[in-house]
């Protein structure tokens, strides 16, 4: 397989300088997200205005033109990830920006692009819901969904950032993800860091590196769609070339064509990300090594336990800090590898209890697991992240299942209540 | 005296439209017209904020808002409901944006039209997507500025022919109708009030916020609509019979109708030409029909 080993091969390529605004700016993270897209490449956004995502979508409207990219508002969002999906395919690196509800309609789609392989960036502005919600408001709520929203089984990666300079920067990453790997990648960001007004750097072009799609070389009567690299990920042909198209959500073997019963290919959509997830996973860990507590955050949330940690500390607590850079694929073996050191883990999240889940199953019932819940529309109060911090750091027996940690929010719907 | 438009005030004071809300006045008529034994399904749009917050209410009946996508069909439920109680004279209303309606709802729409769903679904047009702050819809007229559409790219397409879509599907009742004509809009509520089966009222609602008008214009801006041609008066019968309500002598140059609105005040002579030759087309052709 000439072809395959040639595409294994490190390429690296260099952001085109047209497309990357050398330079500081005092911008939002939304804004932010929308040059990160146009320095990776971007060359099509479908979207469809929701707020609060709409300002990264109006940013892409105003910028495309002067990089030879094309915006399209379509008429709703089952048409905004559908016409990405096919600008994918016709050869251009697309990117669809919604929240909440709009996030729902995507579902369907979402199922279709992993069953394709399709390398697309879906920008999720997280706001608080169920449903409508808290439009202007911010949430953590969507993380399941991203994981688990379509039918099937596949696999995504998604990345969590807590700042404008991140989204800038994990945007970027985002695109390489999903070229590099041939599947969704979702930026699970949030009201907060969408709406932050912060600087953002914007690096020269020469500094940022570009994951270019790995085309297929070889000669045209050897092509098959679905036949995997070493990497098990398949490079991929754009429409009009002249290979033989087939492209199919049906369950399909390497040829594209439909089959009738399961074929290693959709095993593949999910072992692509498990077996290559070391690869994948970035974390932020800060004092990490003797710690007896370590908190588990991402987004915006990240930035609000650090009060909390450093409130900790001053009281000479140990606590660790472990930031969730990429939240799917979950860093199963760095949390089973720490459960065993720690007492326990404190999770504070936007919601009432996600990743809490998937930090619970990987410490195998070694270390105690603290949720620290916050409803949508505000972040937490740091003194809250404090408390929990320390009553993990407190208590001695070990506590099965997941310990919910009882915030001033709790107890004024509860005492009231009682 | 005989009043054309009936005193009873349902709609109460305190919403939280913007300074000339058209769609506010819309509301207000509707309301007055189709009285307290009523249900309105509002998806994502204005009048989702407007009504105001719990335990606020501005409209004085039940409100559903519902997934952008669904107000039509969460009315159609909402009608089963209460046909299989018995409740046959009950009012069920779908409440819409433009954005709602012509773009993300078409599908539901079509659907509750299609099966003749004894509902009245009316949209109040601002021509935009002006909730998530002014971005283009299919409703947006061409040559219009919005935050998508920026003055360099400004919207190029006509607006989308909703009421010709919806008489396609020879509904019993599909009409146009204007906030600046408040006794041919009642006329037309009351008449979709009486029919049984799927009725379909587009009401323009000029924004001030959006079309960068001076909110003293609204309903300036509703009439000179009418007076200019781009938006006509009219009402189709079962998709066959069209009636011409308003009936313009002297059609006034677009850009009467133009020059209160910050939104265009980027065309070329030659693109305000254009527009005003596709509407005397559209016009027309239109006026055949009569």
């Amino acid at each position: 397989m000439a072809f395959g080993i040639e595409a294994e091969k490190e390429v690296i390529m260099k952001a085109n300088k047209k497309d990357v605004l050398t330079g500081s700016y005092y911008i939002d993270g939304d804004v932010a997200a929308a040059y990160g897209a146009i320095a990776a490449g971007c060359k099509f956004v479908g979207g469809y205005p929701i707020t609060p995502s709409t300002e990264a979508f109006e940013a892409f409207v105003h910028r495309a033109p002067y990089v030879g990219g094309i915006t399209i508002q379509m008429e709703d969002e089952l048409g905004s990830i559908a016409s990405i999906l096919g600008a994918v395919w016709s050869g251009k690196k697309a990117m669809t920006i919604t929240s909440g509800p709009g996030f729902s309609l995507m579902m369907e789609n979402i199922g279709l692009g992993a069953m394709l392989e399709t390398p697309f960036v879906l920008l999720n502005v997280q706001r608080s819901g169920p449903s409508t919600g808290l439009p202007t408001q911010a949430g953590q709520a969507d993380m399941m969904q991203s994981r688990w929203g379509a039918n099937g089984d596949y696999e995504i990666i998604a990345i969590s950032p807590d700042s404008p300079q991140e989204m800038f920067d994990y945007t970027i990453k985002a695109f390489n993800l999903s070229e590099k790997y041939r599947c969704p990648v979702m930026i699970m960001a949030d009201e907060c860091v969408g709406h932050m007004t912060e600087k953002v750097v914007v690096p020269e072009a020469d500094k940022i590196n570009i994951e270019p799609r790995r085309f297929y070389k070889g000669p045209k009567e050897k092509y098959l769609p679905f036949k995997p690299d070493k990497d098990l990920v398949p490079p991929m042909a754009k429409a009009g070339d002249g290979y033989k198209l087939h492209i199919s959500g049906l369950t399909h073997d390497e040829k594209g064509y439909p089959t009738f019963s399961q074929t290693p290919d959709t095993k593949r959509l999910v072992d692509k990300i498990r077996l290559n997830a070391d690869k994948i996973i970035e974390l932020n860990e800060d004092e990490i090594d003797d710690a007896d507590v370590v908190v588990v955050s991402y987004g915006i949330t990240s930035r609000v336990a650090i009060r909390g940690i450093e409130q900790a500390r001053a009281k000479g607590l140990k606590v660790g800090n472990l930031r969730l850079v990429t939240v799917w694929p979950f860093p199963e073996k760095r949390i089973a590898e720490l459960s065993k050191k720690v007492k326990a883990f404190v999770v504070p999240e936007i919601n009432y209890g996600q990743i809490v889940y998937e930090v619970e199953r990987c410490a195998h019932g070694n270390a105690n697991v603290v949720l620290v819940p916050h409803g949508g529309g505000f972040v937490h109060n740091p003194e809250d992240i404090f408390k929990a911090i320390k009553y993990a750091a407190q208590e001695k027996k070990k506590v099965e299942g997941i310990i919910e940690h009882k915030t001033e929010l709790y107890r004024l719907i509860h005492e009231k209540n009682s | 005296m005989k009043l054309t438009i009936p005193e009873r005030e349902i709609m109460q004071p305190g919403h939280l439209a913007c300074q000339g809300c058209g769609a506010s006045m819309a509301m207000r008529y509707a309301l007055k017209i189709f009285g307290r034994d009523s249900v309105l399904t509002i998806p994502a749009c204005c009048w989702a904020v407007i009504d105001g917050p719990f335990p606020y209410t501005a409209v004085n009946v039940p409100l559903f808002h519902t997934a952008f996508e669904t107000a039509a069909v969460m009315a159609s439920g909402i009608k089963a409901g209460l046909d299989v109680q018995g409740e046959k004279s009950t009012n069920v209303i779908a409440w819409a944006g433009d954005g709602g309606t012509f773009d993300i709802g078409i599908q539901a729409i079509s659907g509750a039209a299609e099966r003749n769903d004894d509902i009245t679904y009316i949209v109040y047009d601002n021509e935009a997507y002006m909730n998530t702050g002014i971005q283009r819809s299919s409703a947006t007229p061409h040559g219009a500025w919005t935050t998508t559409t920026p003055i360099k790219h400004y919207k190029i397409g006509a607006k989308k022919n909703m009421v010709e879509i919806m008489s396609a599907h020879r509904i019993p009742y599909a009409a146009t109708a204007s906030v600046a004509y408040p006794e041919d809009l009642c006329k037309k509520l009351e008449k979709a009030k009486n029919i049984r089966g799927f009725k379909f009222i587009h009401i323009l609602a000029p924004c001030p916020t959006g079309w960068k008008s001076d909110p003293k214009y609204t309903v300036k801006l509703a009439k000179l609509a009418v007076q200019t041609n781009i938006f006509p008066i009219y009402e189709i019968e079962n998709g066959l019979k069209y009636t011409q309500n308003k009936k313009v002598k002297q059609r006034k140059p677009i850009t009467e109708y133009f020059k209160y609105q910050g939104r265009f005040k980027h065309l070329k002579k030659e693109e305000v030409e254009f527009i005003q030759k596709s509407i005397d087309r559209e016009n027309e052709i239109l006026l055949k029909k009569f």
